[in-house]
């Protein structure tokens, strides 16, 4: 009896809480695990500057899981924030609109370069997209032929590279990383080595086309990772050949385990980046409920403070941890774009 | 076996080799070779549980204690409220400099010249940036310390720690390091002076997340993770106990019953993600619970654990003999009170039993918790159940994934808390069975 009257008691008690959350004064913010540690320094000294607002929450989960949620709809049950290693697509958009979520505004925070690193013991290494394109595409020309990729060995690839076998620890469909690595690294490989010229000879369908191009091998020398950069570390350290793709925040976290590649003979670094001469670079942004601002305590002063140079600045604690701050001019007309209320 | 054996020797003086030829050397070959195998099963468990707690108290005892950095800090009042306007604006103590005063005492203490712009942001950087926050409670909490010079102790930068444990691998080329010869001559002009001190870690308890190591903690997850095993505990038990006792008391037997056994114990061996799915769709954006509260993970842990406590309950009650049942009747006792009064009471170790176990890997789970939102990064001790919070297993797994080297060992000094966490709730469970347990 007791019991089922404890059971009762709990019940009501928790529907009674649901009823009671309906108002709330913490900000929640979800999405790419790449943007999620400089969200978070932000989050939390924006706590710290701020002691009338409480610290935002900030949930992990990639770039797609954190838009999906964004676009479920506006008010206080719904996130205000998400986070994304990548632009919003079309197709997401269009999803949060029929949602309600008509007035989205996008913020980018800065850039984030993608480095090649192998163990520290390795000799220098210095990559070209061409070379990665063909080490680890699903399929190559060879002989004006497009085959299965054939080679077993860097060396085979580009005599000047290490007579290794080809190991590469890439990052897994689901990371907006992936979506960066076959832009910038396979796409413009399949270009520079003269395949695509081939592909398109070949195969009719322009989808098909871009994606041959991008597809990578499936025959092991290639593994995604689907988890973190900590996994990728762990493979490179239980395989010494083997070559990772880190963030450069993470790279330089970690430099005196890794040896970083130069790609087409550049050095990452957050200089390089800044000025575009390392290739590998994507933005980030978060996307803003203009709905939420002024309705969650805090929202507006949380994205303000964001912006601000002293968090995403070239000497601001974002860029100590890895991001490459976006140029003055830029980070001016971002922060005006918020104020403004532009939208998307 | 063996008496037979030698009585049939000891009688019988006939010649060994006409002796019926029953196996023996062939059986207890057998024997030893299975005891063999078992005890070689057994010693590959204690080989890898060993491995594991190894490889996780090395790694993770040195989270336990905490580089600090001692500084005779001057609060002095040009810095921290220089229009002395303290009084009527007491938000002023809140938003003050503090960090220059950090700055102005390392300058001082290492002999740095102030000008070197370069070198005072090294020195600078060996404290942490909670040193702010730091300061500003000491300030807060006693007003009257502003014009003193008074020893604080300062949490040292999470890689400074790492180094001062000999975490960091110092001969790597300098600019291949998060820490600079520069600052590592510091730490041994402090470590002489005695300002550089090791102490117990008590933030690791106390704080809630950080984006620094040095300042992270497990306490807003083990707070998260204690509002949830009262909510499955006040939820889970009671349901699961009243379900079990219908099941196995009054519930006729039939095709319907059996069919609720069968998917009570199919239930049981649902993957955990799914409770996580059901908990979004159901708890939050049906039924318009907050994201990322613990009421919603208790609630999803609960249904979790409802079908081992059900079995466990069921099996409880099933142990208890026919007897004792059939005796309560016959001395004139209804059924319900032959159940609340003896059948009940002589189940309950193992039905506490069940319900720790099922409890304990409540404590453990994460995947559930990824889709609700509580795999997050939580500053703010959460108030009640309601506000967001996150879990002990999230917060190991989310430690794991950090970048900085000084998360390596936090990583495992929460997986150290959380093994101690289970080990007592575990021990719990066995005591309560030798206590309590009878034997027919």
């Amino acid at each position: 009896m007791n019991a089922l009257k404890l059971t009762a008691a709990a019940l009501v008690a928790s529907v009674a809480f649901a009823g009671a959350a309906a108002a709330r004064d913490q900000i929640q913010i979800a999405g790419s695990s790449t943007v999620l540690p400089y969200a978070k320094i932000v989050a939390e000294t924006f706590g710290e500057t701020f002691p009338d607002f409480k610290t935002p929450v900030v949930e992990s989960g990639g770039t797609g899981a954190g838009l999906k949620e964004f676009c479920k709809g506006v008010g206080p049950d719904t996130i205000d924030i998400a986070n994304a290693s990548r632009k919003i697509k079309d197709s997401e958009l269009a999803e949060c609109k029929s949602a309600g979520v008509t007035e989205v505004q996008e913020v980018k925070i800065g850039y984030d370069g993608i480095v090649f690193a192998t163990d520290s013991g390795n000799a220098d290494l210095k990559l070209e997209p061409k070379d990665l394109y063909l080490g680890l595409a699903a399929q190559v020309v060879v002989d004006g032929k497009i085959v299965a990729n054939p080679y077993t060995k860097w060396s085979e690839v580009n005599k000047d590279l290490p007579d290794a076998e080809i190991a590469a620890y890439i990052p897994g469909e689901k990371h907006g990383t992936r979506e960066v690595f076959e832009e910038k690294i396979l796409h413009a490989g399949c270009k520079a080595s003269g395949a695509e010229d081939v592909i398109k000879a070949a195969v009719s369908d322009a989808k098909e086309q871009a994606r041959t191009c991008v597809a990578v091998r499936k025959d092991g020398k290639a593994v995604d990772i689907d988890g973190d950069y900590t996994e990728t570390l762990a493979r490179i350290a239980a395989n010494k050949n083997g070559i990772g793709v880190f963030g450069l925040a993470f790279y330089e976290n970690n430099a005196d385990k890794l040896k970083v590649a130069t790609v087409n003979g550049v050095v990452p670094s957050t200089e390089t980046i800044a000025s575009g001469e390392y290739p590998v670079s994507r933005p980030l942004f978060f996307y803003v409920k203009k709905a939420h601002l002024g309705v969650i305590p805090g929202l507006k002063e949380f994205v303000e403070f964001f912006l601000d140079d002293q968090m995403v600045g070239p000497e601001s604690p974002l860029a100590a941890y890895g991001l490459v701050a976006a140029p003055d001019a830029e980070r001016e007309a971002d922060r005006k774009a918020f104020t403004d209320g532009t939208m998307l | 076996m063996t008496d037979m054996t030698t009585s049939l020797a000891g009688s019988s003086p006939r010649p060994a080799v006409s002796r019926r030829d029953i196996g023996i050397k062939r059986r207890y070959a057998a024997e030893r070779r299975f005891r063999a195998y078992g005890i070689g099963a057994i010693s590959i468990g204690i080989f890898f549980l060993g491995l594991l707690l190894w490889t996780v108290v090395s790694k993770g005892y040195t989270a336990f204690l905490q580089t600090e950095i001692v500084l005779p800090i001057t609060f002095s009042e040009k810095v921290i409220d220089p229009k002395n306007e303290r009084a009527t604006n007491p938000a002023k103590l809140m938003t003050a400099n503090y960090p220059l005063l950090v700055r102005d005492a390392l300058v001082q203490k290492l002999g740095i010249d102030p000008n070197n712009r370069a070198d005072v942001k090294l020195a600078t950087d060996m404290v942490s940036a909670s040193a702010r926050t730091q300061l500003r409670d000491v300030v807060v909490a006693n007003p009257a310390i502003i014009g003193q010079t008074v020893p604080v102790a300062l949490l040292a930068e999470g890689n400074i720690d790492s180094a001062n444990k000999g975490q960091i691998d110092v001969t790597v080329d300098e600019a291949n390091r998060k820490v600079k010869d520069k600052q590592l001559a510091w730490m041994q002009t402090l470590a002489q002076d005695g300002a550089m001190t090791k102490s117990f870690n008590t933030g690791l308890f106390t704080s809630g997340a950080s984006s620094r190591p040095e300042a992270a903690g497990i306490g807003v997850a083990a707070l998260g993770s204690l509002y949830m095993m009262l909510i499955v505990l006040a939820l889970a038990l009671p349901i699961g106990v009243s379900a079990s006792i219908y099941l196995e008391e009054f519930a006729p037997k039939n095709k319907l019953t059996d069919l609720i056994e069968v998917n009570i114990n199919n239930l049981a061996a649902v993957p955990s993600i799914v409770y996580g799915l059901l908990g979004l769709s159901i708890f939050i954006n049906f039924a318009g619970m907050p994201r990322s509260a613990a009421l919603v993970g208790g609630l999803v842990l609960t249904l979790m654990t409802l079908p081992t406590i059900i079995i466990a309950t069921r099996a409880a009650l099933k142990a208890v003999p026919p007897s004792i049942r059939a005796a309560a009747l016959g001395l004139g006792a209804s059924k319900m009170q032959t159940i609340f009064h003896h059948v009940l009471p002589l189940a309950m170790p193992g039905i506490l039993t069940g319900t720790i176990i099922g409890l304990a890997h409540a404590l453990g789970e994460t995947a559930p918790l990824l889709l609700i939102g509580m795999v997050a990064f939580v500053v703010d001790f959460p108030g009640s159940p309601l506000e967001p919070s996150t879990a002990l297993p999230v917060q190991i797994y989310m430690w794991a994934n950090e970048a900085e080297r000084a998360f390596v060992e936090r990583t495992s000094g929460a997986i150290i808390v959380l093994l101690i966490f289970l080990v007592v709730m575990n021990l719990g469970a066995i005591l309560l069975r030798r206590r309590f347990e009878r034997r027919w």
